[in-house]
């Protein structure tokens, strides 16, 4: 894409040079996950994982119970603070960040909970407001003062995910399917380069949890929004995921395309027991 | 014998001695107290009977009434006033205290700990500790009931931002919203209906304390009614005691009605 951009105008000699596509290349890796270890007091959580995201691609981390991917999840946007690594997003390492660095850094990063974590008593468009949280000052925060601009966003993204008559509804009126779209849209107004899921559809039934899946793919399709979704279904994980990332008590221990995912490297991820269960 | 059968009979042993325990424990402090239940239960028509004859107001206690409902009126003022200002004071310990929104352990700690000796401090003790430093008048009385329902509350609504808003105030912090933000716009709408149910039962409470702290501390509703008691006009004091049922029922109604409306 750059390349035709490159021959239709002039542009200084060092952009074109080798050394210019280089850090291009290194700059396409959006995330980046080095030696991270995490250490709940002495439960080891996370031991020396490496990886690195590109910008748009759709991964999913899938593992048992407890091989944390939940805590890595949450070492990316900080709601649990890292032993040892480092996590670099767009260029800044996350884990040195703090205060305002911090907010205007989760910001950008969207997240979606396998219990929607919505305050259930307020309205659809006041939860989505909130994603705006991270860009107001205090004051227009503690007021609840949107811009016109930022309502009309928020209605934007509530029909993007299908809830244009519900903008007005108490949340907890909704069924889990719709407040789980309601999180998507939190997620998206955000104006966020990455979704991060935690079981998104956990706590759903198949046909509601098909919708979900569905529009996580729509969002990373059409906007170009990188998703890192955790899943406890493989073959979920297999239908919608470009690339899986597979944990085992902490250990990266799979890191390819689906179709990589034969019955011994599930083996590999869950351990012997649980192939013959999730394969068939 | 296998090992869940000798769970089984630790466990029945285990509650024979605690039964066995208690009868102990009622045996002797009715033998302590010289109190008898069977006695107790023997009095209860000779007092129904006197009751009724000697506590129904006559027009002597009647014309009493206004001054009554004066010093009624001050004792529920008082309690709804020491109930809300615990109620604010409360909200911020309980902020600091609370698992979900302390600004960190130490602090947390802290006003669990303070929060915690006021609650456990009976109310009356409170009366008597602020009797020895005010004297008798209604601040005494406000200070006592403050100081206990600030204890309540504050534990009271920890558990309420606990329980009502933790997975919200989790999603605030993950889209970057700041600490005024978080007790803003997730904290304070999710839990405050059941705050302000707490602080509805508070008010109920403090309006039956307020009169038994009346009597210690000389003021209110409490204090008129000792005065009768004391002179002997069983009557008045009847009526103190009629006028107070009723407005305990009404005031309940009242937060019932109230409850049903924000919950
Ligand atoms: N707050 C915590 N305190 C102590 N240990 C924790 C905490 N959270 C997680 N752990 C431990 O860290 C390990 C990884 O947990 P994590 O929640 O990341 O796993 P997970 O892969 O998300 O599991 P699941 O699939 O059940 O959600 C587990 O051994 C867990 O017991
Ligand atoms: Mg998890």
């Amino acid at each position: 894409m750059i390349v035709p951009i490159l021959t239709n105008i002039s542009v200084p000699k060092a952009w074109a040079s080798a050394d210019y596509f280089n850090q291009e290349v290194i700059e396409m890796a959006q995330l980046e996950v080095k030696n991270l270890t995490k250490y709940y007091k002495d439960v080891l959580a996370l031991t020396e994982v490496n990886f690195t995201v590109g910008k748009g691609e759709f991964v999913s981390i899938i593992g048992p119970s407890g091989s944390g991917k939940t805590t890595l999840i949450r070492c990316i946007n900080r709601l649990v603070d890292a032993t040892d690594g480092s996590i670099h997003y767009e260029g800044t390492d996350l884990l040195t960040l703090k205060g305002s660095p911090l907010r205007h850094a989760r910001a950008k990063i969207g997240m979606i909970f396998q219990h929607y974590n919505l305050v259930t008593r307020l309205t659809v468009i006041e939860n989505v407001l909130h994603g705006r949280l991270g860009y107001k000052s205090n004051i227009a925060g503690v007021l609840g003062i949107y811009s016109e601009h930022e309502k009309e966003k928020a209605i934007e993204v509530l029909s993007l995910v299908g809830l244009e008559k519900y903008v007005y509804r108490r949340c907890d009126q909704l069924s889990g399917g719709q407040m789980q779209r309601v999180g998507i849209a939190r997620a998206l107004v955000q104006d966020p380069a990455i979704i991060l899921c935690d079981e998104p559809i956990s706590s759903l039934d198949p046909s509601s949890a098909k919708i979900i899946m569905d529009y996580l793919r729509k969002i990373q399709n059409e906007l170009g929004i990188t998703i890192i979704v955790n899943l406890h279904q493989v073959d979920v994980a297999k239908k919608y995921a470009e690339r899986i990332l597979g944990f085992n008590s902490g250990r990266l221990v799979f890191d390819a395309s689906p179709s990589d995912l034969t019955t011994d490297t599930i083996h590999h991820i869950y351990g012997a027991e649980a192939g013959e269960l999730i394969i068939n | 014998m296998p090992a869940v059968g000798r769970y089984f009979c630790r466990q029945k042993l285990k509650f024979t001695l605690i039964f066995l325990g208690l009868v102990l424990i009622y045996w002797t402090a009715s033998r302590i107290t010289e109190f008898n239940l069977i006695d107790g239960f023997r009095a209860a028509p000779r007092v129904i009977t006197w009751f009724f004859t000697n506590l129904i107001p006559d027009t002597k206690a009647w014309e009493r009434f206004p001054r009554i409902l004066d010093k009624l009126i001050e004792t529920i003022f008082m309690s709804v006033m020491a109930t809300v200002t615990a109620a604010v004071v409360s909200f911020v310990f309980a902020v600091m205290g609370s698992r979900t929104t302390r600004i960190n352990t130490a602090i947390g700690g802290i006003s669990r700990v303070v929060a915690s000796i006021n609650r456990n401090i009976p109310i009356a003790v409170w009366a008597m500790v602020f009797l020895l430093a005010f004297g008798q008048s209604g601040f005494t009385g406000f200070l006592a009931l403050f100081f206990y329902t600030f204890g309540f509350l504050t534990r009271a609504f920890i558990e309420t931002i606990d329980e009502a808003s933790s997975s919200s105030v989790e999603a605030l912090r993950a889209v970057g919203a700041s600490y005024p933000h978080i007790i803003t716009q997730a904290v304070v709408p999710s839990s405050l209906p059941q705050m302000i149910s707490w602080i509805l039962y508070m008010i109920e409470t403090n309006i039956r304390s307020a009169t038994l702290v009346g009597l210690l501390t000389g003021s209110g509703i409490g204090f008129m009614f000792s005065i009768y008691y004391k002179s002997l006009q069983y009557k008045s004091a009847a009526l103190v005691i009629l006028s107070l049922v009723a407005v305990v029922l009404t005031i309940e109604l009242i937060s019932n009605v109230l409850r049903r409306l924000i919950l």
